[in-house]
């Protein structure tokens, strides 16, 4: 196994930069209670003009006003680190946040597909540097050496134990990560380097030093494995954009949907996952927010195609007040199975399939709109039928014919000039369930050359027509 | 101009209408009824384009004719699609006609709607047939219907009243359904002479 270290090294003010036009401008971030604020960290810029972290505010200020501050919030640094994990997984399946502002990434089983590792980093280091990321990187056998060996090196690349050896044995005592009052003792005994506290004998390291001393030793050396807790992508997708002013119509709502629709797709393609049911929820001042449910046949992770089906659900809701946020829940990701497609296609022109039609007319007509039919076993007509496809269909009963065509409520027909021309039949039925059915049918002929099927009720009434034999 | 191009291929090609019957028999799907393929003057229904039943009233076999292509696209697994029939299909009956309702669909929607979902299931081209009975449909719908149907090479057909014959229309075949006597007769087919008799009810009902 091989790891790269990703040590980032401004990961608070690179967060903050990164929002900002003028990435040279002097800027410090500030932390401590508000009546003595204190310089946590300073950029180059800031650190030209005399501040250093740690100066109180107020010293800051005596020295120049001409610096920007914004806060340094922990949590931020927080998310900013698992913003970086999930880039990361995108180029290895053992991402671990095991040392503060660092990722660990295991890239040997990676190295086939992304291509040697100085290919691998250049691509690394450019997307890095393209989201805005100061960085340093080094790969070793094991993830701690990894790490320790960012301390000292930037590029470094070390892929076989004799290297390592060589290059760790050449780290001054501070930098091995040891606890500091540890380190500060051995450098007072006249320990500089790592190769000189490896040639002591271990037992009376053991006996003079705490026990973490020989562990970290061996685990950087490879000795003792490091257990890591490694990242795991999201169960859920929830993003909410803030917008800048209040919306009132559909279409500034557009905008800020297509990114949320496409930041879901890509979050899909990355847990290999799909979509099938989600809400955008719209945040009002006063009112409780606009639910708008999403709800799919099947699965789906296409972003026009989200972003159509939301839209076409969006646009029949009407705003009770502007919109202030738009937030993307989505609580359910089934697995996705891609639809199969032959490569040669019977129809050319197959430009949207059936799915995708489906939900665009579900999305527009309303849930129940596109409908499938199914027959049942029953004699009565009006239970003969079901509004839902079944894989299997159940055995059938023998039935005389039966017209195309059934109405929904039998209507009272005329009876002059009627013709019979077979019948009756008679179906009873429905004793059982309370819907009792006693009616004798006919084939009839109307006076037009219309062919109904018609029944008047064993208990007398008049003749009503069910069916057409269309 | 080197080339020698045969004159047959040039008339075939019907740039220029002659008043002949069509011979080319060859974009054209079976009706399942030898006796109407025989009557219709392409040999079956026109592929990637509108027909139009102009039907005199309700339950005189206009159903009975389609039953068989329907019955024919399913058990192979193409979709059907129905956009606001005018009543429930009773399934004991379609299933007797051997259409397969599994690969049935039925769309409910109102007035203009109909017409969009119709185009929208003709254009896709993920649709074998696509039949329609649309509640108010002009030249211009019709048209929009014809256009999409040639794009998704999808068999459309349309059910209109009887009482619309005289209306212009782009569809490429259009056949009246007559109640009494029951007969049917073609009076538009594109790029061919509609034929001057009736087909009596008999024959297809």
């Amino acid at each position: 196994m091989l790891w790269a270290c990703i040590l980032l090294p401004q990961l608070a003010m690179d967060g903050i930069l990164r929002h900002r036009d003028d990435a040279a401008a002097p800027l410090a971030l500030l932390t401590g209670p508000p009546q003595r604020r204190v310089l946590q960290v300073v950029n180059a810029a800031a650190r030209k003009l005399g501040l250093k972290p740690g100066q109180t505010l107020i010293a800051a200020q005596a020295l120049t006003h001409d610096f920007a501050t914004a806060d340094y919030n922990p949590l931020m640094i927080e998310r900013w680190q698992r913003f970086l994990a999930a880039w990361g997984y995108g180029y290895s399946a053992q991402v671990s946040l095991h040392y503060p502002r660092c990722l660990l990434l295991e890239v040997h089983s990676s190295l086939g597909l992304f291509g040697p590792w100085p290919r691998f980093e250049t691509r690394l280091r450019k997307e890095l540097t393209a989201l805005g990321f100061r960085h340093r990187i080094t790969l070793a056998p094991n993830p701690a050496a990894a790490r320790i060996l960012a301390n000292a090196h930037d590029g470094l690349a070390v892929t076989d134990t004799a290297t390592l050896h060589q290059a760790l044995g050449v780290l001054p005592i501070e930098r091995l990560g040891l606890p500091r009052e540890v380190s500060t003792s051995l450098v007072r005994m006249g320990l500089r380097y790592l190769h000189q506290l490896l040639a002591l004998p271990r037992d009376s390291l053991a006996r003079r030093f705490p026990e973490e001393v020989l562990t970290q030793l061996d685990t950087l050396l490879g000795h003792r494995p490091l257990p890591l807790e490694f990242y795991r992508p999201p169960d859920v997708f929830d993003t909410r954009i803030e917008l800048n002013f209040e919306v009132e119509s559909h279409q500034a709502l557009l905008f800020p949907l297509r990114r949320l629709t496409a930041d879901l797709a890509a979050f899909l393609a990355g847990r290999d996952s799909g979509v099938q049911r989600f809400s955008l929820y719209l945040e009002h001042r006063t009112l409780p927010d606009s639910e708008v449910a999403v709800g799919l046949l099947s699965t789906e992770r296409e972003p026009a195609m989200l972003f159509e089906l939301t839209r076409g659900r969006l646009e029949h809701l009407q705003l009770p007040a502007p919109v202030l946020a738009v937030r993307l829940l989505a609580c359910d990701l089934p697995a996705f199975t891609p639809a199969h497609q032959a490569l040669f296609d019977e129809r050319p022109q197959q430009n949207v399939p059936w799915e995708q039609l489906r939900e665009r007319l579900r999305a527009r007509l309303g849930d129940d709109a596109v409908v499938s039919l199914s027959a049942r076993a029953d004699h009565r007509p009006e239970y003969a039928w079901r509004e839902s496809s079944l894989a299997r269909t159940e055995p059938l009963p023998h039935v005389g014919l039966r017209p195309g065509w059934l109405l929904s409520t039998p209507q009272p027909l005329r009876e002059e000039g009627l013709l019979t021309l077979t019948g009756p039949e008679r179906i009873e039925s429905g004793w059982w369930d309370g819907a009792d059915a006693r009616r004798d049918y006919y084939r009839v002929q109307t006076a037009t050359g219309q062919q109904g099927w018609a029944f008047r009720a064993l208990a007398g009434g008049p003749l009503l027509l069910h069916g057409w034999f269309a | 101009m080197t080339a020698v191009v045969a004159l047959d291929s040039l008339l075939d090609t019907r740039r220029v209408w002659r008043g002949q019957a069509i011979t080319s028999r060859t974009a054209v799907q079976p009706t399942g009824n030898a006796t109407l393929d025989e009557f219709l003057p392409g040999g079956g229904w026109p592929e990637s384009a509108i027909s139009e039943f102009l039907v005199a009233a309700t339950g005189i076999g206009e159903l009975n004719l389609l039953w068989p292509t329907l019955a024919r696209l399913t058990t192979a697994g193409e979709r059907v699609v129905l956009v606001t029939p005018p009543h429930r299909p009773y399934p004991q009956a379609w299933l007797a006609a051997g259409v397969d309702l599994r690969w049935l669909t039925i769309i409910q929607a109102k007035g203009r709607d109909a017409l969009w979902a119709a185009e929208q299931c003709l254009r896709s081209g993920s649709c074998a047939a696509v039949l329609c009975w649309p509640q108010q449909a002009d030249d211009r719908a019709l048209r929009r219907l014809q256009i999409a149907a040639e794009s998704g090479q999808t068999l459309g057909f349309v059910y209109r009243s009887l009482h619309e014959a005289n209306n212009p229309s782009p569809a490429a075949l259009r056949l009246t359904i007559e109640a009494q006597p029951a007969q049917l007769r073609v009076i538009k087919c594109r790029g061919g002479l509609a034929p001057g008799q009736a087909l009596p009810g008999s024959a297809w009902q």
